[in-house]
């Protein structure tokens, strides 16, 4: 029986309508009323994800041991001739589906919790709009039937993670902040762009299916095209993965994410931490047959940059003091682990564990890193600062945002029950067979996780209080709610047996833990928790003189190893000074002094020949009579 | 042919009316001189073209034809140059040359 999901159109369609509405007609509504439109239509999306995936995961997706990729809708959207048609439709599979629950799950929570945390603002129903935008594009990148879709969703979340950052634009920060992370990621989706453009002038299609299908014969010729050492096929998917790594902030192109917490943490946690940010990811996996299959050096790659930006990410988290920018670290900290871990995934049964591990990640990631933001949202919102050193024995105050906050921190430190350590067990299991090296790193970085998550925690929630301008209060239950919601989450999505539902060949294996890898890695955790628990616990100078025994080290990662500085060197003292300038001086001297000069020269000599034309007809005949009598005896004496 | 008379006593003549139009042309202020000047020159021309027709090819009719032309012409023009000297005179209270030279700015 074939089975029906063309209903899923109407997850992104909703949104769509959400966003005109409240977007146009916002002024006019009540900001309450605005709210409630954007968070009726996710809730509809996520009931609608919800329902889509309990029908494909468990009843009608398995066919045969594999699961089916449904394509309900494909339109053809801009028809330029008829070998170079791009459509619009919806696909579904394990992943997209996924990514689906994911979206709307955080998505709808962050719609719920912005009633508590934005009310009151200036442009409420502008900050609804914005979301509901942001929604659409995420779902729409998520169900792109091929490459160009994505594309072009791909730059409308981009556009939305601007206006969000931007979202408070009376600030000059904000403002620099959002501009950033549009040019640094436009910057990475010029070589996405390029990816494309290789990939599909060799292939004839934007298509995923046509791409992916196993005896796809310009894929296999394009691999044995060679460009400086690599096959065509490599630099395509390369490039590609530079849109990946710009949008999921691989080092180093993650400058952007960290300065982009200076939009309202909502969005930090719906945009920056649980959705936007993993496209990268989703991009890899979503074209990781070929990865795979035909480019492993590009794939080695993928692996390399995401361990060395899991490395240093977490180095620089372990001195911020901007509890939202611990945070944005420890982000691209765990998208590290998501790459590296389909940077080391094979194809075929168990040997996919990496892929599996990685959708896996993302998801658990997802919701404990939103529960962390929408916690640190709600930190924030009682004590009126970012900063950590203006908090402390926030326990008492905020008894719920302390429970399920500790359930985040414990679930991104790898402890178990919680589904941060199901995740990263199995990624780290997939390190482990492929690189030693990788694993051990990354197992160093699980530590290092543990300590700065709960020196942020221990931070915050203990301590010695501080001179409160008021007296911190619990979020309203819009906040709670959300916070809630996810901790049960967090708690319970660890136990969905991923490796069933999501792999590379689409086929299901099985897993279990893999105890000599969980015990070190709950181990280092545990470590890493301690550390931090006796530095921070009760106010101790410890931490301070650890970090004045080794000043160069600390000021490198307080200063995040100073790739911004580094950024604005390259551009301001070589491009500006080196190219640009050369640049502006030619136009201005060469190309607009030329004209300038004919101008000029044509100035002049009218200036000087101007009094031949006295007016004087007599003059004019005298000079006229005398050139032709000049000629006549040049004629009559010379010539002859 | 008239006996004892070249072309030559012709082309004397028709020079030094040419070059006394010049003169006029060039040195007379008053339009309506000028204008008498320019009808020497053209004469001139006539007077070399009835020469060669004769002497040179005196079965042909063409010198006398253009003559007859240039005399025709010279009316015409004499007609509109005066026309333009009546509305110069108008315009600028007199016709000497030297003070007209308005187009000029």
């Amino acid at each position: 029986m074939q089975i029906d999901f063309s209903y899923v159109i109407w997850i992104p369609a909703v949104l769509l309508v959400s966003f005109l509405v409240v977007g146009l007609f916002g002024d006019k509504l009540k900001p309450m009323l605005s709210g409630a439109i954007a968070t009726l239509a996710i809730l509809l999306g996520m009931v609608l994800s919800y329902t889509a995936a309990f029908q494909y995961f468990l009843s009608k997706g398995l066919v045969d041991g594999t699961y089916q990729t449904f394509i309900p809708q494909n339109w053809e959207w801009l028809t330029f001739y008829d070998t170079l048609v791009i459509k619009l439709g919806v696909m579904i599979d394990p992943i997209s589906i996924m990514m689906l629950v994911v979206v709307t799950t955080i998505s709808s929570m962050v719609h719920i919790y912005s009633f508590g945390y934005m009310k009151g603002e200036k442009g409420f129903e502008r900050f609804y709009a914005y979301l509901s935008l942001f929604s659409f594009s995420m779902i729409g990148l998520v169900i792109a039937t091929n490459i160009f879709q994505m594309y072009i969703f791909w730059e409308l979340v981009g556009v939305s993670s601007f206006l969000l950052i931007g979202f408070y634009y009376t600030k000059p920060s904000a403002v620099a902040a959002s501009k950033k992370a549009f040019i640094v990621t436009r910057f990475a989706d010029f070589g996405f762009l390029v990816g494309i453009l290789v990939l599909s002038y060799y292939t004839k299609t934007f298509d995923f299916q046509e791409l992916m299908s196993p005896g796809n014969a310009a894929i296999t010729n394009m691999t044995g095209i060679s460009f400086m050492g690599m096959s065509v096929l490599s630099w395509a998917l390369l490039l590609i993965f530079m849109g990946g790594a710009g949008k999921s902030a691989m080092f180093p192109l993650h400058i952007w994410l960290p300065d982009a917490m200076e939009g309202p943490t909502p969005v930090s946690a719906l945009i920056h931490a649980a959705t936007m940010v993993v496209a990268g990811v989703y991009l890899v996996a979503r074209l990781f047959g070929l990865y795979v299959l035909h480019a492993p050096d590009a794939l080695a790659i993928v692996a390399g940059v995401g361990a060395f930006t899991s490395l240093f990410a977490a180095l620089i988290a372990v001195t911020q003091t901007d509890i939202k920018r611990v945070l944005a670290f420890s982000t691209m900290s765990q998208i590290g682990y998501m790459m590296l871990a389909l940077g080391v995934s094979g194809y075929v049964g168990a040997e996919g564990l990496g892929f599996t591990a990685s959708m896996f990640h993302l998801f658990t990631h997802a919701m404990f890193k939103a529960l962390l933001f929408l916690g640190a949202g709600a930190v924030i919102h009682a004590v009126h600062s970012n900063e950590m050193g203006d908090m402390g024995g926030l326990r008492k105050y905020l008894p719920i945002t302390h429970i399920t906050f500790l359930i985040a921190a414990l679930a991104i430190s790898g402890i178990p029950p919680f589904a941060g350590f199901f995740s990263k067990d199995e990624i780290l299991v997939a390190a482990y067979a492929s690189n030693q090296l990788y694993f051990w790193t990354e197992w160093a970085v699980a530590g290092l996780t543990a300590f700065y998550m709960f020196r942020l925690y221990f931070n915050i929630f203990w301590g010695t209080d501080r001179d409160y301008e008021h007296k911190p209060h619990e979020a309203p239950f819009s906040m709670s709610f959300a916070l809630i919601f996810l901790a049960i989450m967090t708690s319970i999505v660890g136990f969905i047996p991923f490796s069933q539902y999501v792999s590379p060949n689409l086929v299901p294996f099985t897993t279990h833990i893999h105890w000599n890898v969980a015990i070190p890695s709950i181990a280092i955790g545990v470590v890493g928790i301690l550390v931090a628990a006796i530095l921070y616990l009760k106010p101790k100078a410890t931490a301070d003189k650890i970090a004045n025994a080794m000043p160069g080290l600390y000021k490198l990662s307080l200063r995040k190893f100073y790739i911004d500085e580094i950024y604005v060197w390259v551009t301001h003292s070589i491009i500006f000074n080196s190219i640009a300038r050369p640049i502006a001086w030619f136009d201005k001297k060469v190309v607009d002094g030329s004209m300038d000069g004919m101008a000029w020269i044509t100035n002049k000599v009218s200036d000087k020949t101007k009094g031949l034309q006295s007016g004087q007809l007599q003059q004019y005949a005298f000079v006229m009579i005398a050139g032709v009598v000049g000629l006549a005896l040049f004629i009559l004496y010379y010539l002859n | 042919m008239i006996e004892g008379v070249g072309v030559t006593e012709f082309l004397v003549v028709s020079t030094i009316m040419f070059f006394i139009g010049i003169y006029g042309f060039v040195v007379r202020k008053n339009l309506i001189t000028i204008l008498m000047s320019v009808e020497l020159i053209l004469n001139s021309v006539n007077i070399n073209f009835v020469a060669f027709n004769k002497y040179l090819y005196p079965d042909l009719l063409q010198g006398y034809m253009i003559s007859l032309f240039v005399i025709g012409i010279a009316a015409a023009e004499a007609a509109v140059a005066i026309a333009i000297i009546l509305n110069v005179y108008r315009n600028l209270q007199g016709i000497d040359i030297e003070h007209i030279n308005t187009m000029k700015h």
